[in-house]
Formats: C-alpha cells, structure tokens, sequence
C-alpha cells in the first residue's frame, strides 16, 4: 500500500518535470506527428521512378514493344543506343538497371536461336535490384511470350495469373511506413525518457534525497517506469489514432485497443531497458552513446525495415531477445492482418517475458549502483 | 586589511536607472550607483536582494534589460566595447566552483584560463606557477578540480580569476560555505594581490558582517535597491550601532526589522540518564586508499543540538551520509535510538529528517510541490497533507514564494525550503550539513530560533554541522573534526577555556593549525605568499587582441574538450567498440534480398499439369514450401497469422481446361502487410509464371531450347553478398549518428552544469566556442573512420574499388557536417534530455529511410524527397558506395562534394547566431 502510493506520488512528480521542458514536449510532438506523417507521405511505393536504362540495338518490332512495357510510375526510360553511355549512368547512380537488347534479336527468336538480353543491376541499391530485377523479367518474357504467340501458331495455354496482395490490396508502402515509424518513436521515446530521468536526478544529486526518505529503489524505478510509460503510450496512441488513420486514413484492421495492450507490454520493456541503460551510464553523453549502440540494432533488425526471414539465422534468433521484434510481428499482425489474440499470445507472452527479465535486471544493477550515485 | 585608499576621480563602475527581472518577478529596482575604483567594495544585504544579479550584469553575463551600465568608462551594452573590456575584467560567480572543470586538475583548469587570454607557454607557466604557489595549491597541482575541498575549489577560482591581471575582479560569495581557517587564508591572499597591484578594483558580495567590516566601501542592498553606501565607519556612525550586523539591520525598513530580536540559546547540560538517540563507534571510511573519516566515535542525547565543525573536506559530510544509511561504512558501527544503522531500514527513515550541503531537491518542481511531494513520501495521511505544508511554509517564511520554482529563488530561501522538507514528517531527529550557509544574518537568527525551539520544547535532537562561529557558539556541544579525526569535543565554553582564548574562532584555528603542523607543513602554508610584482608590461596581454577569430582562444577550448574527452576512456571505447559491433550486426543482419519466402498450395486440380506448375516454384531458392492448404478458410487464416506470407490456389479443372484452351486463372495470394516483400513476392512470381509459359511455349512448338534468355548481371557486387552491399551504408550512418550524439551533448552539458558562464564573461567568441569545441570531435571521428575504413577491408574483406582519397575527402567533410549538426542542437536546447532526442530524432530517421540506404532519394516524393536531398548522409553513401563498390574517384564523384561543402558553413553559421553570448 505505501509502495503504491510512494511509486504513485514519485511518478506525478516526473510528469511535472516533463512540463516543465517545453523544448522537449514540442519535440515529442513533432516526432509523433511530422515525422509519422514525413516518413508516411514521402515513402515511395516499392517500385516507384525505378530508373532503367533501355539500350535497343535491335531497333525491330519486338524490342520497341520492350521499350514501351516500361511506363511511369513504375520506371523512369530512358532509350538509348550506346551501352557506354548505359554504364556510365550505372556508374553515376542515374540507373538503377540497364538492359540490353542485342542486335537481330526478333530474328533470332524468330529462327528460335535462342538469344539472350543481358539485365544490369546496381546492386548497392538493394531494394529495388531485387523488387525491380522480378519485374523486368517479367515484363520482358510476357512480351516475348505474346509477340511469339502472335506470330507462331503455337498455343500456349492461356493460362493467366491472377495477383492479389490481402490486407494492402494496393501494396501501400505509406500505411507500413506510417505504422514502422509509430513503432520507432515509442522505442525510442521511452528509452530516452526513462534512462535520462534516472540521469538528471543523479547528477542533480536528488537520488541522494530520496533514499534518505522511506522510499526504496523498487519504487524509483518503478514510479519511472509507469509515468514515462504513461507518456509514451498517449502519445503513441495519439498518432497512431490522429494521425495514422485520420490524417493518412490508414485502414486498421485490427483491434487499437489489443495493440495498445501488446504496446503497454513493450513499453513495460523498453523503459526498464531505459533504466538499465542509465545505470552503466556516468553522464549523459555515455548514455546518448551507448543509446546510439542499442536502438540502431533493435530499429533496423527488428523486421520492421527488411523482412525477418530473409537475415542470417544467428541475427534472427538474437533479435528475438528484442522486444522490439515481437512488437513489430504483434503490430503487424493486428493492424494490417486483423490478427485477434488468439494469433498473437505468443508475441504477448514474450513481451511480457522480455519485460520480466529486463525489469529484474535493471532493478538488481540499479540497487547495486546506487551506491556510486551518491 | 584597508588596502590602499579609494581613488574616485573616475568611478570603475556606473549605473545609471538599472532594472532586471525574471519574468514578472523584479530582481533589481531603478539603481543608480557610482562604484569607486582602486577600491574593495563589498555587497551586503540578505539573499535576493539582487547582488548577484547585479554583479552578473556588470561582468556582462547577463544582458542588460534597462537602464545604462559603464564599466571602466564604456557602455556594457555595446557588443564591441565589451569583447574589448571582458580582458581586464575577472569574474567569479556564486557557487562553490561552478565555473570551473571537474575532471580537469588544477593545474589544467588555470592553464585554460591563460589560453583563453591568450598567454603564450612561458609566460603561461609562470604565472600559474606564482598563482598556486601563493595559494597553497602547489602540492596539489594534479589534483581534479572535482576532487577539492570546497575552501580550496575557491582558491582556485580566485587563481583562474587572476591569471590575467584583471583590473577589475568581481567575486560573488567567495568564502561560502568556506572554513575559517581557509576564509583568513583567502583574505590574506586577496590583500597580499592588492598590495602588489593597488589600481585593482575588488566588487566583493559576501554574508560575512566580519569580512565585510574590512573592505573599503560597502553598498548595502534590500529588495533590488541600494540601502545606503558609504565606508564601514560611516555605516556605524549612521546607524549608531557597534557592529556592522547591527548597522545593517538598522538599514533594513522599520518592518523587516520588527521580527528581529538576538537568539537565546539557553544551553542545557543533558546527563547520562537521558536517552542516547544517535551514537558513533570507531566509524571509519575509506574510499581507495584514501580515509574519509577514520575511527569517529560520539553519543548525542536526546533533544541536544550538536555541533560539527571542521575545515572543508574533513569528513563531516561523509560521517553524516553514515549516519543516514546512504554510505556503508568501513569499518565500525552507529546507532540511531539504539538501532544500528540499516539501509534498509525504513522505520528508521520516519524517525529522521536530512538536508544535504548542495540544494538537492527538485528544480522542476515548485516549493509547495516539493513539500507536497515530501509530505506524501513520508506518508502523512492525505488529508493532512495540505495542512502540514501550509504549517511548514508559514514558520519558515515562504508564504510569499510558494508558487516559485527553485531556480528563482537565492540561496537562503532555498536552505529554508530543503530544512522545511526535511522536518515536514516531525521527524525525532535533525542532520542538517551546513543548513546556513550562504543565509543571510536575519535569516541565520530566525532559522536559529527555530532549530532551538524544537530541540528545547519538542525535544527534537539536531546534529549539524556549521562554519558559523556564533552559531557554533548556540550548539550544547561541539566536535571539531580536522582530516577525517575528531580534533576535540565538549561544550564550546570549555574549548575556550582550555585554548585559554576569547573567541571560538581563536580556539578553531588554533586546533586546526596545531593538526596541519603535524602533517604536512607544505599544504597550508601558514601566510600565504602573495605573487611577486610584475613589470608593467606584462599588463593584459590580450587587451589590443581583437580578431573575429583568434586561434588561440579556439584552441583552447578543443585543448580542453579534448583533456575532458581523454579522461572519459568509457565514452572512448563505446565510441570504437560500438562502431565494430554495430557494422559487424548490421553488416550482416541488413539483407534487402528476400528469401525463403513461406508460401503454401491450395490445388483443387492435382493433374500432372498442376503438379509441373507446383514444381516450378517449389524448385526456387527464394521460396520456401509448407503443408499444402485444404480450403479457404485455412487459407485465411494461415495468412491471418503470418504462418504463411504467399497462398497459390490452382482451380478444379485447371489441366483440363488449359488443355482446350479456355482461359484459366491461377490465383495468388500475397500478404501485404509488408509492402516492399510483397512488391518483391510478386516480381518472383510473375517471373516464375512468364518463365513456366515460355517453356510451355517451347515445348509446344518443339523447339529444344528456350525462346530466350535473360543474362541478369548484378553489377558491383556480383555475388549478391550482404557486406560488400552494407559496409558503404553502415559506415556513413555510424559516422554521422555517434558523431552527432556526442558534440550534441557539448554546449547544452556547460549550460546544466553552470560552466558556460565562462563563454559569457570571457573574450571568446561565439564561433571561436563552437568550432574549438567542435575540432576534438571532428578528430574523434575521423580516426574512428579509419577504424571502420581498416575494418571493413581487413576484417570483411570488403575491397575498396576506387579512390581511397575521395573516400576520405569526403569522409572528413562529413564528419565536419556531422559534428556541426550536434552543435547546433546543442546550442538551442536547454536541457541534455531534449537535445539528446532530438538528435535522436533529427539523424535516425533521416538516415535510415530518406538517405538512399533502402529506397534511392530519386524514387522517394514528397517532404522527404527534399530531406533527403538535403541530407548530408545522402551525398557521403553515394560517395561511399562509389569509391568502394563502383570503383569511381574524386572526378567522377565531384557533384556529391558540393552539398558537403555548403552544409558546412550553413550549420556552423546557424549555430554561431543561436548561440547567445550572454544569458537573457
């Protein structure tokens, strides 16, 4: 009962301090309203202006049709003669891909010699090579396909395929975008908020004062850890409400109120994991540095920016000690899939596992170094 | 110590009409006051009255809000003038080394004071050499600043005050919360500078009546308005009184007067019967090989104030925090009612009420939500609470601020909030460390008359510690503690008597000095020699220097931004180390390839046809096949969960028809839940569909080979691995985010912790600040650079294709670019918090989604096109990426150099006119 009351009151207390930073709250803002928003409106649809180098030495029918099956907005063409003026573009980074079509091509399909087209891809640009390369060959096969069908008598079987994304059916990269970036922010955000909480008291010598009071570590720790929490998951719930499906009218699928159970537990994570952090800092810079060293991990392979399955065994079963993974599969399930907490209990389960652990670590190495603090 | 006699034909300093105020509240009214020079003019008045205020605004710290202010003849408003005058003016503000460096020693802290005026090594190294030989700093020259003993942090802010030669010195509380033995030390010090440099002019606040009866000329402040000025003697004789205590406080108006009348201490012997309430044995601590406090023992009665006196540094702070629980101690025990001291204890903590040395409660918080929040810590019920602090604010006179954050409050109000924190629960037992210091004589007395009430009337025991003599004198029982030992304990009578001398203060000294003989004579030195008489023409070196930018000021401070980064060896490492981890995590986790992508079959045909159809996606290494789907509602749901990410359904009939022609649709259904893998899915499969039509195209009209080929080249990086694809990536977003985050931190950290007062005072430039603090980074950084370029090569085995020297061209515009990014953060935010998310926020997602690294900058749209246009990180991955995969050079790369070299002076331009040069 005193512990809860004390974690209650101590928690009030990091609420003021917040309003008291005006400069902070305003970048808090932003960074779950303009940044959601940027990141949404700005990402391109996977295969968007992919620039492509079209070099036609054939000049016959069929590689005038080639040409022509590459249209905006999926390509920007370009037509040219001259492979040296292709490769120096590839250099340049102005393509991404160049074709060539060799001289007497329709002949020597036509003859079924078999000929080749040769596909370059610049493949330091890893998105579009792989999304782009699938495209083009397909494109350029259907053409052959049809201009051979056409001339030849040979039926081939009229068999179509016919593509259907679920869940996006316009494979609309701003939803998953806007959605990513919510994710980010409410990663980022608490880390930050709880670690340099614990950081001002220390060097503002406060933690001092309140040991000396009947107050223990368990109610420090844990008064950060819900006001902060309290913070993150409003202002997460915020943009994901105002901004993600009024402003972007992003579809949710699911249900908001499972996701911000599923955020509740993350953040129950993240902000210990803040707390942990704190307590192998001394000041403030080591703390941005080892910060910089822990998000860009937990954000770039949690598989919200490249898909899971596709990274080497040993990351895939590190990251599954982030939080952040199973945030991302529950946020991904329930807001695109629908998925109910019949699909999600394990990541819900792991998070609150993730959480315990995190929790009880931070709060061993915060007793153990508060004793340097003072 | 009446130095040489005021010389006032030309006043050092005038104001004329000065006024200031913090938001709504007036700090200073309307003064109009001619300063003598060549003189020691002391402030005196109680706290807030506005003489910090006042000093800040005459040492142009601060900028002037209305009114006129010259100083040595010029207007402190003008910009110019002031870079010309800050050279011959000194100036130390309150607080005991706030503008000094922690982590840099002694030595190192007056040598960046000589750099920033310019001072050549010889010259340098002299005079700081006479500095801490006159003030006793000598022996301790390697010492941190961090590390020192309140007494000698201000010597050493006098030294750095001194080092060149100013004609005029502004102290501001020097001797607070300063022994007394180290207070004479100090004086003597000032007196011995004097006589060798008479034309100085001293401005002077200090709490100390006695100190102040000294100095030449006196202004007395209330209430943001000069009381009166005049010498010491004229003080007296206006006032009829005998002491400048008295004459002060017959000064102040008739209404504040009122409440004063002498404290009655009414000292009680307690005997052996009464109850022990704090007791020490053998209480010893040691940190490293040094002993803080070494074997202490005493017993305090019930309802018995003690007092703890003793120099600066000689444990008394250290025996206290044993006493709370807050420090383990060594060896020994102590006893609070009888049971021994547990951290864990938290009964205990009810029975106790604790103020630190330095203010330690919440600035965000206003003075009742600091008591409020107290009150309900300590668990007093709710409704009470309200009450309590009411109770608590009216008996220690903070009625009239108790809606004001602590940051505007002085120093005193701020002593009578923490013991009003501290006593809000009723606690059995006070200890206080050093309650009064820094309060002013009215507020010591009231603050007195409070303490002895509660220990005579509600028997509370208070255990506190003082440099106060004649509070001293109030305690039942005094301990003198020098070097971590009790010197001497009794009642303050009986030392007296047995020193056989006539004041406390005699006795002090003389015990103290008897144990400095005993240890080490060098320490502290017993006269401190004041530093020899200069020729005059070594007079203020830097007073005619006034480039718009000075390289040895810049270099100063990156000397001293680079001794403090050097001294951070866990930043260091995590720098390096986290650079390794991070491109080696990356490296290998960021894979844009996609793979072994689940998919299952829904056949509702089962021919050999469909099975050829299956049997071409299954052969794919970027599929990955699961138990086949029975119906749609499996279907569905396998998708639902993400089991599977690709459902190919292949209709009743499909053989059959296909066979007579009629048009068929295989069905393919792809989760878009992750946009860019289904866009990826779907080239896959469209492929794998228009190659299984070819063959049958081919198998149809007989023919042996295929209709044609497509020769896919993947140029740059033919084998498809992830390093060689990543490094180019990886190094560019470690170069700019940890960079960024560092010098971030840099201009925001001196305004936290009060040493950027030193930007304010000094004739150091906003620029000469910013890009001298900026250099050590850039360096940082770049050898960093190296150690990603070495290991990218020679661990990962990544080649680097082209030119090495565009790659490091471009890598050391960059990191300029990323360094300068973090200092302009830095100089708009005000807390480490803020500008620490915002950096965050302002590099981590530019970097990662506009800068080219997934999606190129050409196929974004938008907002973030034009980010990503601007970016820096954009430029350096094109760069990064060419010299290493594409095996391009400086010609061929020189367009993606241009941004680098605008972003440059625009951010650094940006953060020159953000900065301010005095605090508003």
């Amino acid at each position: 009962m005193r512990a809860a009351h004390n974690v209650f009151y101590l928690g009030g207390k990091e609420f003021r301090s917040l309003i008291r930073d005006p400069m902070l709250l305003a970048i808090i803002l932003i960074a779950f309203t303009v940044m959601v928003y940027a990141a949404a409106a700005g990402t391109p649809e996977t295969l968007n202006n992919a620039p492509i180098a079209v070099v036609d030495q054939d000049r016959s029918q069929l590689s005038q049709r080639i040409v022509s099956a590459f249209y905006p907005p999926y390509f920007i063409p370009t037509e040219t003669t001259d492979p040296a003026e292709a490769d120096r573009g590839m250099d340049a980074g102005r393509y991404t891909f160049s074709l060539h079509i060799p001289p007497g091509f329709q002949r020597d399909i036509l003859a079924g010699r078999s000929p080749a087209v040769q596909l370059n891809v610049d493949a330091t640009r890893m998105s579009q090579a792989f999304t782009g390369s699938g495209y083009i060959q397909a494109i350029v096969t259907g053409q052959v396909n049809e201009f051979v069908a056409g001339r030849r008598e040979a039926s081939a079987p009229p068999v179509e395929l016919a593509l259907r994304a679920l869940f996006n059916p316009e494979l609309n990269t701003s939803w998953f975008a806007a959605m990513m970036q919510v994710i980010d922010q409410i990663t980022l955000l608490s880390i930050i908020l709880t670690g340099a909480a614990l950081l001002r008291e220390r060097e503002h010598g406060t933690v001092e004062h309140l040991l000396v009071m009947p107050v223990t570590p368990f109610e420090i720790m844990a008064s950060k850890v819900w006001s902060m929490g309290v913070v993150v998951l409003a202002a997460g719930t915020f943009s994901l409400t105002v901004v993600v499906q009024g402003l972007l009218s992003v579809p949710v699928e699911g249900s908001i109120m499972l996701f911000v159970f599923g955020a509740t537990l993350h953040l129950f994570a993240t902000t210990s994991l803040g707390i942990f952090l704190g307590t192998f800092s001394r000041s403030m810079p080591q703390f941005g540095l080892l910060l910089i060293l822990v998000i860009l991990p937990l954000q770039i392979l949690s598989g919200g920016v490249t898909p899971r399955e596709s990274m080497p065994g040993f990351i895939q079963v590190l990251m599954l000690a982030a939080p952040n993974t199973h945030f991302v599969m529950l946020g991904q399930a329930i807001l695109f899939r629908g998925a109910g907490i019949a699909v999600v209990w394990p990541q819900i389960i792991s998070l609150a596992l993730i959480g315990s652990v995190l929790f009880a670590t931070s709060l061993a190495r915060f007793r153990k170094t508060l004793a340097t603090m003072t | 110590m009446n130095g040489p006699g005021c010389q006032t034909p030309q006043p050092v300093v005038r104001l004329h009409e000065v006024s200031l105020r913090y938001g709504r509240t007036p700090a200073l009214r309307e003064i109009t006051l001619d300063i003598p020079s060549g003189c020691m003019v002391g402030f005196i008045g109680p706290d807030g009255v506005g003489k910090s205020s006042l000093f800040s605004l005459v040492a142009g710290a601060r900028a002037i809000q209305s009114g006129r202010i010259e100083v040595m003849g010029g207007d402190m408003a003008d910009e110019g003038f002031r870079s010309s005058v800050l050279p011959r003016v000194a100036y130390m503000p309150q607080g005991l080394g706030k503008n000094l460096y922690a982590t840099l020693s002694v030595f190192e802290n007056v040598e960046f004071f000589g750099r920033l005026f310019g001072q050549g090594p010889q010259e340098r190294n002299r005079r700081i050499g006479e500095l801490l030989r006159a003030t006793g700093l000598a022996p301790f020259s390697d010492r941190p600043a961090g590390k020192l003993s309140g007494g000698m942090r201000q010597k050493l802010g006098l030294c750095c005050a001194l080092i060149h030669d100013p004609d005029l010195l502004i102290l501001d509380e020097p001797t607070t919360g300063v022994d007394p033995l180290s207070r004479r030390q100090f004086w003597e010090l000032v007196g011995g500078i004097r006589s060798n440099r008479p034309g100085m002019s001293l401005l002077i606040a200090t709490a100390y009546m006695e100190e102040a009866a000294r100095f030449d000329w006196l202004v007395a402040m209330n209430e943001g308005r000069v009381l009166a000025t005049g010498t010491p003697h004229e003080l007296l004789e206006r006032t009829g009184s005998d002491t400048l205590e008295r004459a002060f406080i017959g000064l102040l108006p008739s209404d504040r007067r009122a409440g004063h009348r002498p404290v009655e201490a009414g000292h009680r012997t307690l005997g052996d019967e009464a109850e022990v309430a704090i007791e020490a044995r053998d209480l010893t601590r040691r940190f490293g090989d040094f002993t803080a406090v070494d074997h202490v023992s005493f017993s305090i009665r019930r309802g018995e104030i003690f007092g703890f006196l003793g120099s600066n540094g000689s444990g008394k702070t250290t025996t206290m925090k044993m006493l709370t629980g807050l420090l383990p101690a060594s060896q020994g025990q102590a006893w609070l009612f009888g049971r021994p001291v547990d951290p864990h204890d938290l009964d205990t903590r009810h029975r106790v009420g604790y103020m630190t040395q330095t203010f330690s409660l919440y600035d965000e918080l206003t003075v009742r939500q600091n008591l409020v929040l107290h009150a309900r810590l300590y668990g007093i019920p709710e409704n009470r609470v309200s009450g309590r602090v009411t109770e608590m604010a009216e008996r220690f006179d903070l009625i009239h601020v108790i809606d004001t954050l602590p940051d505007a409050l002085p120093l005193g109000e701020l002593q009578k909030l923490s013991l009003a924190a501290a006593m809000i629960h009723g606690p059995e037992t006070l200890i206080l460390d050093e309650p009064t210091s820094g309060v002013d004589p009215v507020e010591r007395d009231a603050f007195w008359r409070i303490m002895i009430g509660l220990a005579r009337r509600d028997n509370v025991t208070i255990f506190i510690s003082t440099h106060f003599m004649n509070e001293a004198e109030r305690c039942d029982r005094i301990s003198l503690m020098h070097a971590g030992r009790v010197l001497v304990s009794d009642t303050p009578a009986a030392i007296m008597k047995q020193r056989n001398v006539g004041s406390l203060e005699e006795a002090f000294i003389s015990h103290l000095e008897e144990a400095v003989a005993q240890e080490s004579p060098e320490a502290f030195p017993k006269t401190p020699q004041p530093p020899e008489a200069r020729p005059p023409e070594s007079e203020p070196s830097m007073a005619g220097r006034r480039a718009f930018l000075d390289l040895r000021r810049l270099l100063s401070y990156s000397w001293r931004e680079s001794i403090e980064l050097r001294r951070d060896p866990v930043r260091l490492t995590m720098a390096a180390l986290g650079s390794i981890i991070l491109m080696l995590v990356l490296g290998y986790g960021i894979n844009m390839d996609v793979e072994n992508i689940a998919f299952a079959w829904l056949d509702n045909d089962r021919t050999t046809l469909s099975r050829d159809y299956t049997h071409s996606l299954a052969g794919s290494h970027y599929f990955d096949e699961r138990p086949p789907i029975s119906d749609h509602a499996e279907l569905n749901q396998r998708m639902r969960s993400g089991d599977i990410s690709l459902a190919i359904e292949i209709p009743p009939g499909f053989a059959r028809d296909a066979a007579r022609g009629r048009p068929v649709e295989i069905g393919a259904w792809i989760d878009g839940s992750m946009p860019m893998r289904a866009e990826t899915v779907r080239g896959y499969v469209q492929g794998i569909h228009q190659h299984w039509l070819s063959t049958r195209i081919q198998r149809e009209s007989g023919a042996a080979t295929g209709l044609f080929d497509i020769e896919t080249r993947y140029r740059y990086n033919p084998e498809l691995e992830s390093l060689p694809a990543m490094v180019p990536a990886v190094i560019p977003m470690l170069l700019l985010l940890i960079p960024a985050i560092l010098t971030a931190l840099s201009v925001v950290r001196e305004k936290e912790l009060g040493s950027i007062v030193n930007l304010y005072v000094t004739p150091v430039t906003r620029l000469e600040f910013l890009l001298g603090k900026q250099i050590p980074y850039i360096v940082l950084a770049l050898l960093s650079y190296l150690l990603l370029t070495a290991l990218a090569v020679f661990l990962f085995r990544v080649r680097i294709t082209g030119s090495f020297l565009a790659l490091s061209l471009a890598a050391t515009l960059y990191v300029i670019v990323a360094t300068a990014m973090g200092m302009l953060v830095s100089t708009f935010m005000r807390s480490q918090t803020a500008a620490l998310f915002t950096t965050a926020i302002l590099t981590l997602v530019p970097t990662i989604q506009f800068s080219g690294l997934v999606d190129p900058v050409s196929s974004l749209g938008g907002v973030s096109r034009i980010i990503g246009e601007i970016f820096p990180a954009t430029h350096f991955l094109i760069i990064a990426r060419g010299t290493f995969s594409k095996g391009l050079g400086l010609n061929d790369l020189q367009g993606y150099f241009i941004p680098l070299l605008i972003a440059i002076p625009v951010l650094i331009g940006f953060g020159t006119v953000l900065l301010r040069k005095q605090e508003r």
